[in-house]
């Protein structure tokens, strides 16, 4: 146990310092106590190309995206090939109007799991060059991850 | 006469043996060059993110190993690290031990099926009933610690279910003996096999910046010589403490992902040693609360998957159910640059990169 708590006496004040540097430039963003990076979406686009060619955050981990019925947040996590450091960005969009840029002009990774997302939460990913659903089936209706679909359950 | 020639459509899977499982893909053919495919997931999608929302944190744990199956101990782990680090709980050393060594037991059975199939995909069925004769052994091995050969649920939140059995570490030491051989066995029946190399080298090429900018990872990455490994790049649980090396293999071709998987195995005998030769005494559980009620909040960790880096994204409310849990399943990602990586290639070369890809639908459709 030692030495991961070595390896993070190392990683974790370089960490703070790149969300520090990420925070002057650009006071749109909330850095909240965990860590997390709140990104408003017009200014999404933006922050992503800069977290990618000047900060060197060259690898999208994950896309994912959670329904809280008064609004979504579609998150993204970001790392640096080679190293420990990642960023976890949040952006919260309207539940009514779940629009939000795609980030396949800047990863190729987001290209199946944005369409996971629309699938599952119907978040539509603006300039996706293939948005179409992957896991059900091309004529099921509605988006079963939100909160309010109703399923049936064997159990419960 | 004139030859008419036009492009025909060959729909592959979803019940076909190269597939492994049910997978579909869509290829558009010239003759026997792929113009154009489309892959087609979903076909084993059971909802498993929706699912786990109705359950409670333990309860997600068995979901996990019908994820990635071929290494279901793995899932487990991934799953728990992200609830205990959402609560703040300290795994004993002796668990964190216990994971580490079925972790990596799970690592190699993973990557015998990879490189069984690989050569079965290739025509060498003998190859695959010398990897699955050395994988039921493991199976054997969790079944002694869990009862279950497939899909372990072994790993708690706060530690493992149990402690290992009398007579675990004897066997486990007995077998990775008998596999240093095994492993030599698999090189020169596979690896050294013409066929398969000119079935393998040069085919599929992958570039780096391709693979990182697809988000790619595990033995496909580390096979475009890109060095990503979380265990050592974003080290977690004790990893630090045992000596390995990260192969890593530059061509970016079928072979190189197949034969990275053979290297991969010889690593994880060696930390698999040095895990059985100082295992410490003490509890295998860290006091938990008998209710887990993670504080509102939410959190993303990543570990080493066989296939790549399986990520776990949990959203708690304060209740004992998660409000959210989302992977981010190794095979997926990687699934999703293949429609690029076969375009040009035969119909037979197909089979070869999907075969180096490693995928497993259990994991792929969630």
């Amino acid at each position: 146990m030692d030495d991961i708590s070595n390896v993070s006496k190392i990683t974790e004040p370089v960490q703070k310092r790149i969300l520090a540097k990420i925070a002057a430039a650009h006071p749109e963003i909330n850095v909240s106590e965990a860590g997390h990076l709140h990104v408003p979406v017009d200014s999404l686009t933006a922050v992503m190309r800069d977290l990618k060619e000047n900060f060197g955050f060259d690898y999208l981990s994950n896309v994912t995206a959670v329904d809280y019925l008064e609004y979504m947040n579609v998150v993204y996590d970001l790392c640096r090939v080679g190293t420990p450091y990642m960023l976890h960005i949040i952006v919260r969009i309207d539940r009514e109007n779940p629009v939000v840029p795609s980030m396949v002009p800047l990863w190729g990774g987001a290209l199946w799991q944005e369409r996971e997302i629309y699938d599952l939460l119907g978040v539509i990913f603006t300039k996706h060059p293939d948005l179409r659903r992957i896991l059900l089936d091309d004529t099921w209706e509605d988006h079963p991850l939100r909160r309010d679909y109703q399923w049936m359950s064997g159990r419960d | 006469m004139a030859v008419r020639q036009e492009e025909f459509v060959l729909n592959m899977g979803p019940q076909h043996p190269s597939t492994h499982g049910v997978f579909r893909i869509v290829l558009t053919l010239d003759g026997e060059t792929v113009v154009k495919a489309d892959p087609v997931p979903g076909y084993l999608h059971r909802g498993i993110e929706k699912l786990a929302e109705a359950r409670t944190y333990t309860q997600v744990i068995p979901y996990t190993d019908r994820l990635d199956y071929l290494a279901s101990m793995l899932m487990n782990w991934g799953y728990v690290q992200a609830v205990e680090k959402l609560m703040g709980i300290e795994v004993p050393l002796r668990a964190e031990y216990i994971r580490v060594i079925v972790g990596e037991l799970a690592r190699i059975a993973s990557h015998l099926v990879a490189t069984g199939a690989m050569a079965s995909d290739l025509g060498g069925l003998t190859g695959f009933l010398y990897t699955f004769r050395d994988r039921e052994e493991i199976l054997d091995l969790f079944e002694m610690v869990c009862g279950s050969r497939l899909t372990a649920s072994y790993m708690r939140i706060g530690g493992v279910a149990k402690d290992l059995p009398e007579g675990f570490v004897p066997k486990a030491k007995e077998f990775l003996k008998k596999f240093t051989l095994s492993l030599a066995e698999y090189n020169g029946l596979i690896t050294g096999n013409e066929i398969f190399q000119r079935r393998t080298k040069n085919v599929g090429i992958l570039s780096a910046e391709k693979a990182v900018d697809m988000s790619l990872s595990g033995p496909v990455l580390r096979a475009s010589g890109v060095g990503h490994d979380l265990r050592k790049v974003r080290p977690y649980s004790i990893y630090p403490q045992f000596e390995f090396e990260v192969p890593l293999r530059t061509n970016g071709d079928c072979f190189d992902r197949y034969y990275l998987r053979v290297l991969e195995m010889a690593e994880s005998v060696k930390i698999i040693e040095q895990a059985l030769a100082s295992l410490p005494e003490g509890p295998v559980m860290a006091k938990i609360p008998r209710i887990i009620k993670p504080p509102a909040g939410e959190v993303y960790t990543e570990i080493e998957s066989s296939k790549g880096i399986m990520g776990v994204y949990i959203v708690s409310d304060g209740s004992p159910k998660p409000y959210r849990v989302h992977f981010r399943r190794p095979s997926f990602i990687n699934l999703g640059y293949l429609a690029e990586m076969v375009r040009g290639w035969k119909v037979a070369d197909v089979v070869a990169i999907l075969g180096s890809l490693d995928i497993v639908l259990g994991e792929v459709d969630c």
